[in-house]
């Protein structure tokens, strides 16, 4: 036959064949191309709010940060224990209107406040969604959509918690830098932490309830229980972005109920790539620099993002992470067939 | 007396609104998450077709109903069909929509008192020593007539038949030849018309704004939860409930307490019977 | 209460709308035996094994073990007194190995309690307990993804997971269904050795001849009834069953 069809192949590379497993540690080279993502996610992230001019841009960069918490919380709950979370509001609200509370009324410094606004803020968060965990994944979606607006409209109307005008004077961190560098560490533990978890054995049992929660109840596992933990550990997370913010602004409003807080964290982890943990971290830096770089258009850019995310979604895209890793580990080229 | 007119109006209000959200479910399973969006569109376009095209009102209302119905199906088929059978995916593309097309509104100064649509008739008049402004009370009536031509179409139609056919069960309608595409286009285009129909009649009341859109989703969502997604009856019981326990909070406690008995409820139905009051929610438990 | 019965099923029923699905049906199982259930197409065979392990609650009747009340607890205390089942269609956790599958049901809390946690390495008794259903340790296999294995193996992983909890009686919801001839012939060994360990086990099947060798009592339903029970060359012979087979001529 004359005809020649090509088709494109893709191949791993083949440093990557050469590092697999022990053999990784052979060469100085196979070290570099093994450790080189991670120690420039780690350094670049330490370093970037050095290499930034302004101030402004810094306050940028920890505000990404609590949309990092908030997109890892997201990730972990739907790519590993197979809920859809779309409360993430919920929990900044919870947790900054504690923390706002207790330093507000009682006084307490934002050391004691926010640790305590993390844990309790996560423990009622997870005993309003409890009802919902036995149910289909849609009632969990709908409810925690529904927390935050339902929250935020009661205060407004009771005139609680400072009402529409919130709780000005809290306490903020010393400098910004007290700011920057104790969040940035955190993101790392965390993403690594979550990921070390993932992969624990208590991490297999929320991955198999995803999977396939039938055989996971006949294997004498309460099911209802573990998802229990896995939300108050995605609730402790959000919880605690949301008590950083108050204590970075000096102030709780109904605004930490805003949508924003929900949809955000999908958006940075459907940019970032699903499930990979890193990726939802770097789509919340990316999508926060594209947020302020549209400031200027005002509610215009909720539409671009929230077009973006609809894109992305239908058309069921890997996400950046998983796209820069083929590129990294494979290559590709036209074979003949 | 007041009450329960009040009441009546407030519940039937609300069906309204929940009416579109529950058909959209029960049909395709989907949550639609624009269905606020749809909503205020219904109301925008009614008062550009009013004022900036100088149609006259009826015409107005009717060429916005119709197109945004077609605007709901065309949501369907080009985006949501896409993300078919995977909730996460359809709730998230659904609300992102609704989003876009809320926010689109604020963004092009959709806000403010000015954006009103005229009541169909001005005046009240006093029943039973209530008075009771005439807006309401057509309310009430469209709300009825909407129900029984529902009931009606549902029960009497091939097209009606066919969509509670796949509601009840898609495969076997599938084998009977029903297109569950084509239903599920048809049931988003119904919804869209139901949230238009319950726009027009409820929107002259106040005036159009973009976080009425938010609200609509919260309420037509709470009713659903209240009385249980997927039941017809259940639409209207948790609309009634809930409709009746705002207005007596409202009469007995203080304005301000209509969200918060919203927020009651649905604590209180998801602790004592989380598929709503008269739900068809299986719980995990019962699939095997 | 005789001490060797180790499962009472007494009078149960159940109805799905208005099927009647199960139909007063009682059976004592006998420790250390082999119980095979057959019977047509929807004679209830699986309803009855969802009844009994908590996936489904009955309408009416008692289910006992050891003196524990069954009905009415949800599957995963069921499964924690130490009555499991495979499942008619083995859908493992795709998205992890074979190995890490087992690991699963070992951090429940039966094992935890039966042997004070101190198991060790799960990874290390997983790979055990895979051997023994015939996983082989060195060819890399119990680290291969789930989803990569063919049926037979997915079968045994069913039983591999039953396993790991350490149980008294194993209910096979249809063990032998699509698997070959000779993937039947390898199982056979497996479980004639499960039972001379003193394991309890139920099996609902359709490949009546390989049930046959291998259970001490058969139990055939038919429309959601009992209709005979008793020694498997009593029920070859058994008109009634012929004719829930093969319908009335």
């Amino acid at each position: 036959m004359d005809e020649k069809i090509r088709r494109r192949e893709r191949l791993d590379r083949g440093i990557k064949v050469r590092t697999e497993g022990i053999y990784a540690i052979s060469s100085w080279r196979g070290i570099a191309y093994m450790s080189l993502p991670t120690v420039a996610f780690v350094l670049g992230l330490l370093i970037i709010p050095l290499a930034v001019t302004s101030m402004a841009w810094q306050k940028i960069i920890i505000i990404a940060c609590i949309f990092a918490f908030l997109a890892l919380s997201f990730d972990f709950l739907a790519h590993f224990v197979g809920i859809v979370c779309l409360g993430g509001a919920f929990f900044t609200g919870v947790g900054g209107y504690i923390s706002g509370l207790l330093n507000s009324a009682f006084g307490l410094p934002l050391v004691i406040t926010i640790p305590i606004a993390t844990i309790g803020g996560a423990v009622i968060c997870t005993l309003f969604l409890l009802p919902c965990l036995p149910m289909r994944g849609i009632y969990f979606a709908i409810v925690s959509l529904m927390y935050p607006l339902l929250f935020a409209r009661v205060i407004q109307a009771l005139n609680i918690f400072g009402g529409t005008d919130g709780l000005p004077g809290l306490a903020t961190f010393p400098n910004i830098w007290v700011e920057l560098y104790l969040i940035l560490p955190l993101i790392l533990l965390l993403t690594f932490g979550l990921r070390r978890l993932v992969n624990e054995d208590f991490g297999m049992v929320l991955r198999a309830i995803k999977d396939n929660d039938q055989a996971v109840k006949a294997s004498n596992i309460n099911i209802t229980w573990f998802k229990m933990k896995a939300v108050f550990l995605a609730a402790a997370i959000g919880c605690f972005s949301g008590a950083y913010l108050a204590h970075l602004y000096g102030w709780v409003g109904l605004s930490l109920f805003a949508l924003d807080f929900s949809i955000f964290p999908i958006a940075a982890t459907v940019v970032g790539g699903v499930g990979t943990l890193v990726g939802p971290v770097i789509g919340a830096l990316i999508l926060t620099l594209f947020s302020e770089m549209l400031r200027e258009f005002g509610p215009l850019r909720v539409v671009f993002y929230s077009l973006i995310l609809a894109g992305l979604v239908i058309l069921n895209t890997g996400g950046l992470v998983p796209y820069l890793q083929r590129k990294y580990h494979q290559f590709e080229r036209w074979t003949e067939i | 007396m007041n009450i329960f007119i009040f009441g009546l109006v407030n519940s039937v209000i609300l069906a309204l609104i929940a009416s579109g959200f529950a058909l959209v479910y029960g049909v395709s399973r989907l949550a639609n998450f624009a269905h606020g969006a749809l909503y205020i569109l219904v109301g925008f376009a009614t008062w550009l077709f009013l004022n900036r095209l100088g149609i006259n009102y009826i015409g107005s209302i009717f060429l916005s109903i119709v197109i945004v119905s077609i605007i709901g199906g065309a949501i369907y088929r080009f985006f949501l069909i896409r993300v078919k059978g995977m909730p996460a995916s359809e709730i998230i593309a659904s609300l992102s929509i609704g989003i876009a097309i809320m926010e689109l509104f604020r963004w092009r100064g959709f806000i403010g008192e000015a954006y009103m649509l005229p009541p169909f008739v001005t005046g009240s008049v006093s029943i039973a020593g209530v008075m009771i402004d005439w807006q309401r009370l057509i309310i009430i009536g469209i709300g009825l007539a909407m129900m029984l031509s529902l009931w009606l179409f549902t029960h009497h139609t091939k097209v009606g038949l066919s969509l509670r056919a796949i509601a009840q069960d898609k495969r076997a309608s599938m084998m009977s030849g029903i297109d569950p595409d084509r239903t599920a286009v048809i049931g988003l285009a119904m919804g869209s018309a139901l949230a238009g129909v319950a726009a027009v009649v409820i929107l002259p009341l106040g005036s159009i704004t973009v976080e009425t859109g938010y609200m609509v989703l919260t309420d037509a969502i709470a009713v659903c939860i209240i009385g249980g997604l997927g039941s017809w009856m259940g639409v209207l019981a948790g609309a009634f409930l809930l409709g009746f326990s705002q207005i007596l909070a409202t009469a007995f406690i203080g304005p301000h307490w209509q969200m918060v008995v919203v927020l009651l409820f649905i604590i209180l139905t998801l602790i004592l019977k989380p598929s709503g009051l008269l739900g068809r929610q299986k719980e995990l438990e019962e699939r095997v | 209460m005789n001490k060797d019965v180790i499962l009472q099923v007494k009078g149960v029923s159940k109805s799905f709308g208005g099927v009647k699905a199960i139909n007063h049906v009682s059976f004592d199982l006998l420790k250390g035996q082999i119980l095979g259930i057959i019977g047509p197409n929807g004679s209830g065979k699986t309803t009855l094994v969802n009844l009994i392990t908590g996936f489904v609650k009955a309408d009416s009747g008692l289910i006992f073990s050891e003196g524990k009340k069954l009905i009415g607890l949800p599957p995963y205390k069921i499964a924690g007194l130490g009555i499991v089942r495979t499942f008619q269609i083995p859908r493992p956790y795709h998205s992890l190995s074979a190995m890490k599958n087992l690991v699963v049901p070992l951090y429940s809390s039966r094992i935890v309690r039966t042997i004070g946690g101190k198991l060790g390495d799960r990874d290390t008794v997983a790979l055990d307990i895979l051997e023994e259903v015939g996983f082989e340790r060195d060819a890399h296999i119990p680290y291969k993804h789930a989803s990569a294995f063919p049926e037979g193996f997915l079968k045994r992983l069913e039983l591999a997971r039953c396993l790991a909890l350490r149980p008294h009686v194993i209910i096979m919801d249809e063990l032998f269904s699509g698997l070959s001839v000779s993937e039947i012939t390898a199982m056979i060994p497996i479980i004639e050795k499960l039972q001379m360990n003193g394991m309890t086990l139920i099996m609902v099947e359709h490949r009546v001849r390989e049930l046959f060798q291998l259970a001490h009592r058969v139990m055939v339903m038919n429309f959601g009834e009992k209709i005979a029970e008793d020694v498997p060359d009593e029920i070859i012979k058994s008109e009634i069953v012929k004719q829930a087979y093969m319908g009335v001529t």
